[in-house]
């Protein structure tokens, strides 16, 4: 299926790709939510700024607690990285699970987080790591919370002609960080999918942050799941009232459809909620 | 606009339009039809190719981003008129049934292996996750390609 027609050209720098970017312009890195889309018809830029080849978008690095990662970086090489295995557990485990191989070959971590797909896994990932969203427009550069840069179903903060150049995470090593997923078993997106992001103090748990997405219209931070463990030695007891906590939390963004409604969603976030803590402290 | 680009060790340039998919360039303007179109929406992998050596499917991408970029289809996965042994083994292990998966599926394994010499069952049938047979035929799919894995294995 065509595209419906456009103008296409490729920038060098962000400066230069800012600059380019018209009032119904799409930057396409990967192109991966992008193209489909378009084929659809449900977005119909008229013109293309390729930032797939801007260096200063690309790199992944780890220095001073702080872990950033380009926003045209993509999924393959962030679930292959080093450095983000070490950093943030959860997130190489989200992006490793994106589609598959060919796909996480050329989908972008900053093009899947602008295209917002409540079903997809980094969201989630993201939000309960505390991940702060870097985005340069032609005014200046600003940073926002992953927590806030999800706003609703395939809604962002995003503004038109901004671009993520980068998104950064607080270094977790003395953390313990898991993202599982329920997968759709024909499309591999998640049902439900559940990160979690532990600090654990001997066996009692100091710190703890939640995120649901797939059973909900974006990835929600849950802090009545994380209050039910903070405290807690991750006992049974504490688990059970954190995954229900977890329905209260999610409960006015579920989403459901005919196969998977919004009460077995609820239900199974509860369920994969102590499957992330399982794998978190594995 | 003009883009260029080597495909299967020959360089091509073509005036295109800017929406031009990378899977229209090579069966329509270059004609090399062994690039499948199946579902056009990336998930079922018919039109996987090599793009810089990884795995691509060519309906998700503009012939425009891959300018530049040095490209391999099933036409060129043969080399000095030999079958590569991932033809070869989905040949011995009859890996095909309408044959219409059989060139992704085969450009998808063929880097796999170059890249996991060895690789298990669980490994193959996990990272083929993205090539879907509709004939259903994936036994003997895995067979082929776990015969090139060992291969490759004892050979290193």
């Amino acid at each position: 299926m065509w595209p419906q027609q456009f103008d296409y050209q490729r920038a060098d720098s962000v400066e230069s790709a800012l600059a380019a970017i018209g009032d119904n312009g799409k930057f396409i890195a990967g192109g991966h939510s992008l193209l489909p889309a378009m084929k659809l018809r449900l977005s119909t830029p008229d013109q293309l700024v390729d930032i797939s080849r801007i260096d200063a978008l690309r790199g992944i690095t780890n220095g001073n607690g702080n872990l950033s990662i380009g926003g045209a970086a993509t999924h393959a090489e962030i679930a292959a990285s080093a450095a983000v295995g070490a950093a943030c557990p959860a997130l190489a485990q989200a992006c490793g699970m994106v589609g598959d191989q060919a796909v996480r070959n050329f989908g972008t971590l900053g093009g899947n987080i602008a295209h917002a797909d409540p079903a997809s896994d980094p969201p989630t990932a993201l939000v309960a790591c505390g991940a702060t969203i870097h985005i340069q427009g032609v005014d200046g550069s600003r940073s926002v919370s992953a927590q806030d840069f999800f706003v609703d179903l395939f809604e962002t903060d995003l503004q038109d002609g901004e671009l993520i150049t980068s998104i950064s995470l607080p270094d977790c090593s003395d953390c313990q960080c898991a993202y599982v997923k329920l997968p759709h078993p024909a499309s591999r997106y998640a049902i439900v999918g559940v990160a979690v992001c532990l600090k654990m103090d001997g066996d009692t748990c100091a710190q703890a942050d939640v995120a649901v997405g797939g059973a909900t219209v974006k990835a929600v931070k849950c802090a009545g799941a994380a209050a039910a463990l903070v405290g807690s030695s991750l006992d049974d007891a504490a688990l059970s009232a954190a995954a229900a906590a977890l329905s209260d939390d999610i409960g006015d963004w579920l989403t459901g459809d005919v196969a998977y409604p919004e009460a077995y969603r609820s239900a199974m976030a509860g369920v994969f909620l102590k499957r992330a803590i399982s794998a978190a402290s594995g | 606009m003009n883009v260029s680009m080597t495909i299967n060790g020959e360089a091509v340039s073509r005036e295109v339009e800017a929406r031009t998919l990378l899977v229209h360039f090579i069966r329509e303007d270059l004609d090399l039809t062994g690039t499948k179109i199946g579902c056009d929406t990336s998930q079922c992998g018919a039109c996987t190719i090599h793009v810089n050596g990884k795995i691509a499917k060519a309906c998700t991408l503009l012939a425009a981003q891959a300018d530049g970029a040095d490209i391999t289809t099933i036409e060129g996965l043969a080399e000095n008129g030999e079958h590569h042994p991932m033809q070869t083994a989905f040949w011995e292990n009859h890996g095909l049934q309408c044959g219409y998966c059989t060139p992704g599926m085969i450009m998808a394994s063929a880097a796999f292996v170059r890249d996991n010499p060895g690789a298990s069952e669980d490994d193959i049938r996990h990272y083929l996750e993205g090539n879907i047979c509709r004939c259903t035929g994936y036994h003997n799919i895995v067979k082929a390609v776990k015969q090139v894995a060992d291969a490759a294995a004892g050979g290193a």
